[in-house]
């Protein structure tokens, strides 16, 4: 069977036995919940509490004006006890509300299910999606009412689904896919509904074969709907190669999905817009695969926003002893941490990984022996050596000429290098200079 | 926690593959035509060998004040490589000049693995070949090792299962198109060549050779092409050499079109029998500029 797929990519091997086949388990609600007031890319969150307010489970804590943001919720009943800082994944700190746990879970009264959701308009449905503060849940968190509120002269016709979960290790959207398939469907056909699409797709690797048969009858009766196995290579499921695979649309350089009539949305999203609209749920759990050689008892487990990290591991049973890293996300995106303190489970938390050091190695750096492998691996078909190379030696714009911009980071060049070479790496650095570079040329 | 936790840059994932073992299998790869080697010259034939890759990985360990002599690979696929382009019985000074003139000039001076401009081992193949002719042309007959003149400066019908198999005077590793042919598909399978280069070079000096060669349109003197002198060697071998060879997916089949056409136009107009040597270092010299000027349409280009 030959399936349609992209250019490039990479088979790092998937790594996904340890938990694909465990059922998701809830995790226990923390002592003390840390919820960080900026979650998602955009203006972070003002708080709405102040330090000794009781606040209620699904109560907004923390809001913002910029349209660019999504609100936060209190995912515990309880007392806001500090109003401090705790670690972000992408490194630094974030500002966070600190919230003392009764363990009663008593609901905010705003949490209330909409009975008529299927006589709502976009607009409203889009401000339940604003309201309960979705964001992207693949690890980006774009807030989700942005990206479903594209400027009328662009016409959206194809909403897909993300449901390859190329990343190695990772098995949080395939155990959504198999628990909550209706749900699923009944997220993708409010997103079409609100942007107006006549098309919805949703693409899943084939080492999934159980979530592609669970969704293709969930989705049975919408006609609108194709369910298409992917071929397993990563990275299957980046925006811009998804579009590609299911429309033949390419993104334009520097443009959006929204600009080839496409919106792309991950599992996990598209289930909490379905239970922000049906249920007036806000977004205040998330389902996470703790996994990797560095943990007892690997999981997916259903955990609160704002449970610490440490609370998570200890349920899996801890670290072992010869724990190397660990990695908020895959393995291939993810961001790795210092240690698990003082750092929440956010809205972006797919996964926490952890490797021994059997799995982590330090590698020298080589030369480039202008193999090519990182060539005939880039999904977007730009030269990750010449950039890296340019870069090793301050030419910045020599790597800008070399297309550093459209790089999507995801990871493919560093990972096929046999001289170790940190592309990914070089070429994330090339972007920031030279964005720093326009910044200061527009002023 | 006592032991500190590795924080970098993502992907925290990295394949298997290091130069040392893109190296390991180029030489693996080679073992076939090594084993015919010895076989059609005896053990003469193992000594240049040994002779080439001793002083290549020794320059190199000197250079670059390593006690590891096998380091990363390179060099000794580059002494290896030399050895195959010499003559079976070569004298011993000869091997290991070459051997300095390979990793010296041809690759150190550059500034070493991946800097190189031209292919070292045909550097100093270039270097000998012009230095010391005799030496280099004193060709021997396969097994009762008399001297014998090349199939490509003979006259008379060629016996293609004799050329197929090597068992015909010429270099060391230049003669028999299986055993190389047996390493290509290793470094096929391994992912280290792709069809583009030896593609390329082999269809042009197929045609070239179909439509020049013979009187007339001649199959047999495009085939007769193909399989004499050092085409099969250079086109798997020595112009796919990762270092010397263009990146870009256009410029490698460019480059292996490049590579066939002058090897055809030394062997048909130059002074020269065999032209694999100097088409492939002429086209080493353009590799930057084929590079930059073919490099792959990204995704969501838009026309400026």
């Amino acid at each position: 069977m030959s399936l349609k797929t992209f250019k490039g990519g990479v088979h790092p091997g998937d790594h996904k036995s340890a938990t694909e086949k465990k059922p998701v388990v809830p995790a226990n609600p923390p002592a003390v919940a840390i919820i960080p007031l900026s979650q998602h890319i955009g203006a972070p969150c003002e708080p709405l509490v102040a330090v000794g307010d009781e606040v209620k489970m699904g109560q907004k804590i923390g809001d913002s004006k910029g349209f660019v943001s999504a609100p936060v919720h209190s995912s515990v009943s309880g007392k806001v006890i500090k109003i401090g800082t705790c670690n972000s994944a992408p490194g630094g700190t974030v500002e966070a509300i600190f919230i003392e746990n009764d363990f009663q879970d008593t609901w905010h009264e705003s949490v209330k299910p909409n009975p008529d959701w299927e006589k709502l308009n976009a607009d409203e449905l889009k401000q339940l999606v604003r309201e309960a503060g979705i964001v992207g849940m693949g690890g980006a968190t774009f807030p989700t009412h942005v990206k479903i509120s594209p400027p009328p002269e662009n016409k959206i016709d194809y909403v897909l689904v993300n449901g390859a979960e190329c990343e190695p290790y990772l098995t949080s959207d395939h155990r959504a896919m198999l628990e909550r398939p209706d749900d699923l469907i009944v997220g993708l056909q409010l997103v079409m509904k609100i942007v107006g699409a006549e098309k919805g797709c949703i693409g899943i690797e084939d080492n999934k074969p159980d979530a592609v048969e669970a969704l293709t009858k969930a989705a049975a009766d919408d006609p609108r709907i194709e369910v298409r196995a992917l071929p397993t290579k990563y990275p299957q499921g980046a925006e811009k190669q998804l579009i590609k695979v299911f429309t033949g649309r390419e993104v334009p350089s520097g443009g959006l999905p929204a600009h080839v009539g496409c919106i792309v949305q991950n599992v996990g999203t598209c289930i909490a817009i379905a239970d922000a609209v049906r249920k007036g749920l806000p977004l205040i759990e998330r389902i996470v695969t703790i996994t990797g050689s560095g943990i007892n008892e690997p999981k997916n487990m259903l955990v609160r926003i704002g449970t610490p990290l440490e609370d998570v591991i200890e349920q899996c049973g801890g670290f072992k002893p010869n724990l190397k890293k660990l990695i908020l996300g895959g393995p291939m995106m993810g961001f790795a941490q210092p240690g698990p303190e003082n750092l929440p489970v956010t809205k972006g938390t797919s996964g926490i990984l952890c490797l021994t050091d059997e799995d982590v190695t330090v590698d020298d750096i080589g030369p480039c022996i202008k193999c090519a492998k990182c060539v005939e691996a880039c999904p977007v078909s730009i030269m990750p050596l010449f950039i890296g190379s340019a870069v090793e030696q301050g030419l910045y714009d020599r790597a800008e000429q070399y297309d550093a911009m459209d790089c999507i980071e995801c990871g493919c060049c560093s990972y096929i290098c046999p001289a170790k070479r940190p592309l990914t790496q070089w070429i994330r650095m090339a972007k920031s200079e030279i964005a720093a570079k326009r910044r200061a040329a527009a002023k | 926690m006592e032991n500190k936790l590795i924080v970098s840059s993502s992907p925290h994932l990295k394949s298997a593959e290091s130069i040392r073992s893109v190296m390991t299998d180029v030489l693996v790869a080679l073992f076939p035509a090594v084993l015919a080697a010895i076989i059609f010259f005896g053990f003469r034939a193992l000594i240049t060998i040994v002779l080439c890759m001793l002083s290549s990985m020794l320059t190199e360990a000197i250079i670059l004040r390593k006690k590891d002599i096998f380091g990363d690979g390179s060099a000794a696929v580059t002494g290896l490589l030399l050895a195959m382009t010499l003559p079976p019985a070569p004298p011993w000074w000869l091997c290991i000049i070459g051997g300095v003139v390979a990793i010296g000039i041809g690759k150190q001076a550059f500034g070493g693995l991946g800097n190189n401009i031209f292919n070292p081992a045909l550097v100093a193949r270039a270097v000998l070949m012009i230095s010391w002719t005799g030496h280099m042309t004193s060709w021997l007959s396969p097994v009762d090792l008399v001297s014998a003149a090349t199939p490509l400066a003979s006259a008379g019908t060629p016996d293609f299962v004799k050329l197929f198999v090597g068992s015909v005077a010429g270099s060391l590793g230049e003669t028999s198109a299986f055993a190389l042919l047996l390493g290509a598909i290793w470094l096929f399978y391994k992912g280290h060549i792709n069809w583009r280069i030896p593609g390329g070079y082999i269809l042009v000096v197929f045609v070239m050779g179909t439509l020049l060669g013979g009187e007339g349109i001649s199959l047999s003197a495009g085939l007769f092409h193909v399989l004499a002198g050092g085409v099969v060697l250079g086109a798997f071998f020595m112009a796919t050499d990762m270092v010397t060879s263009p990146v870009t997916p256009k410029g490698q089949l460019i480059f292996g079109i490049g590579c066939g056409l002058m090897t055809m136009l030394v062997r048909f107009y130059g002074s020269y029998p065999e032209g694999v040597t100097f088409a492939i270092l002429l086209m080493n010299a353009v590799t930057p500029l084929i590079d930059n000027l073919t490099l792959p349409r990204k995704y969501g280009e838009v026309a400026k």
